[in-house]
């Protein structure tokens, strides 16, 4: 456990630091939002129906944005190979180094959140809806989209490949995200429904993404 | 045959576009084929041999 | 003849160039049976002859679906048992599989033209077979940027393995997603209700397209083996001291 531990500790204060680069994508979410009424025109009526949705693409793009270094820097080091060679199970290990990505690049998307809302004429119930599917949803994409990072990482390709890859897997939180906060906000349905299986997308990558992970970790890098 | 009514084209098209699709694979299938049968040959005439010292087109 | 006899890839070339024949008759007959059944059969009292359009759309579907399960059982092997000709079966389906996934979609929507009035409706089937044709083209843009073949053979096992897993996931989320914004409900298939006189000519239709499926299969890993072959000689000649000659 305490190796678990050091190793989300490690990932983070390398992620905060000069050159770490945990911040850019939280400006890239902003940006994306900010682009929205410009492509839209500055509608408020329109800008509050859209939100929710133009809130969780940007999410989504930002969260998998970030994704393409998750093992590259570790790779190019060499700790991947000292991650590899330990008695920790690798599945573990993935599970460490997800949580410290969703803690450095997740949590400020939610964080900022809030602010983005204000722009997008959202009120403070649907705000917080978004803001409480993005919580329950960004893990989802961490983990699905961490596949794609090993995949990656072992065929020495980034950036594109990995995104086209790893964006249809991402359809259902998309599809449940947006309709809990938008029946938050708006609908006449449940929020309790699309929320819940968004939690359960969010445990099912928790138990799909490591193991895929690993497996690729394992047989792409011997 | 049954005339088609009035969506005739709609069907023509569909048919014609999986026959068109299913002979391009064919075509590629048996063009890839030639393709490779052909620089295996020019690759032993060079002569080059496998490992085993058995021809690579041989089917024993 | 079993299956770690068939591992190697030279008994497998002799056993497609046998086979192969048998399987380009028995597709051809099938076919022409079920063509002519199709052409033959009544219209449907509500879509008219559009109907036809059913007997090449439907094994499509199917062969999207199948292919990829396919593909799935051939990552296993690739993975689990580390069987020599399981990579090159799984990458000689992807091509494939991608073509009957756009057969699929662009007979589904010529279908939906006269049904609906529009090319393209947002209906929860047409959705997830269009979300299934950017996967395989996903798995064909993995192959083609690694030139490696056995690496990319292990990143494309996962990649489908976390598909075949995702799939019905993914048709899960549409079917919710759809019933949530379809207002009114769009016409479906009888499913299994149909008449005798469409599910025979539709059953042997997709019979022949299966086994067009396994003959073009069989054909690609024939054509992928020779070319693993001229790569590992290519590879030998560049290795081997030139002599002057």
């Amino acid at each position: 456990m305490t190796a678990l531990a050091a190793l989300i500790r490690r990932d983070v204060r390398v992620a905060l630091r000069v050159g770490g680069g945990a911040l850019i994508g939280v400006l890239f979410f902003l940006t994306v939002v900010v682009l929205m009424p410009f492509a839209v025109g500055p509608d408020l009526a329109l800008l509050k129906k859209l939100g929710p949705a133009i809130l969780w693409l940007g999410a989504l793009l930002a969260s998998l944005l970030t994704l393409d270094r998750l093992f590259m820097a570790d790779l190019e080091d060499g700790s991947l190979d000292l991650i590899l060679m330990s008695r920790t199970p690798l599945e573990l290990a993935c599970v460490a180094k997800a949580l410290a990505h969703w803690l450095v690049a997740g949590l400020p998307l939610i964080v900022a959140t809030p602010a983005l809302g204000l722009l997008l004429n959202l009120d403070g119930a649907a705000t917080g809806a978004v803001a409480l599917t993005l919580l329950a949803g960004t893990p989802a994409l961490t983990f699905t989209g961490m596949i794609g990072a090993a995949l990656a990482v072992t065929l020495r390709r980034g950036g594109l490949l990995l995104a086209v890859l790893v964006l249809p897997l991402s359809i259902p939180v998309l599809i449940f995200g947006v309709a809990a906060s938008q029946a938050a906000a708006t609908g006449p349905l449940s929020f309790g429904t699309p929320f819940s299986i968004l939690c359960a997308l969010s445990l099912a990558s928790l138990v799909i993404g490591p193991f895929a992970a690993a497996a690729s970790l394992r047989q792409g890098l011997d | 045959m049954t005339p088609l009514g009035p969506y005739a084209t709609f069907i023509v098209t569909s048919y014609v576009l999986v026959a068109a699709v299913v002979g391009a694979l064919i075509i590629w299938v048996i063009a890839d084929y030639r393709r490779q049968t052909a620089r295996l040959h020019d690759l032993e005439a060079s002569g080059v041999t496998r490992r085993s010292g058995r021809s690579a087109t041989e089917r024993s | 003849m079993t299956l770690i006899e068939l591992a190697n890839p030279s008994r497998f070339l002799a056993l497609a160039s046998r086979v192969l024949p048998w399987l380009v008759a028995a597709t051809v007959i099938v076919l022409a049976i079920g063509l002519y059944q199709s052409a033959t059969a009544p219209d449907d009292y509500q879509q008219g002859a559009t109907v036809k359009i059913m007997f090449i759309h439907v094994p499509n579907a199917w062969l999207s679906m199948f292919v990829w399960a396919v593909m799935s059982v051939s990552a296993l092997g690739t993975l689990v048992w580390r069987h020599p000709l399981a990579d090159v079966a799984q990458k000689a389906a992807a091509p494939i599989g991608a073509a009957f996934t756009f057969l699929a979609l662009v007979t589904g929507s010529l279908w939906g033209r006269p049904m609906w009035g529009t090319y393209w409706e947002w209906d929860a089937r047409l959705t997830s077979v269009l979300i299934l044709f950017l996967m395989y083209l996903g798995l064909m843009a993995l192959w083609r940027a690694v030139d490696d073949p056995s690496r990319a053979a292990r990143a494309a096992a996962v990649l489908t393995l976390v598909g075949a897993i995702n799939i019905p996931i993914i048709k899960f989320s549409v079917d919710w997603w759809n019933t949530l914004h379809q207002g009114e409900s769009v016409f479906r298939m009888g499913g299994p209700t149909l008449d005798r006189a469409f599910l025979i000519p539709l059953m042997v239709m997709a019979v022949g397209f299966t086994l067009l499926f396994v003959t073009l299969h069989i054909a690609a890993m024939r054509n992928e083996i020779l070319r693993r072959r001229i790569r590992s000689l290519q590879m030998l000649q560049a290795g081997k001291p030139r002599t002057a000659a």
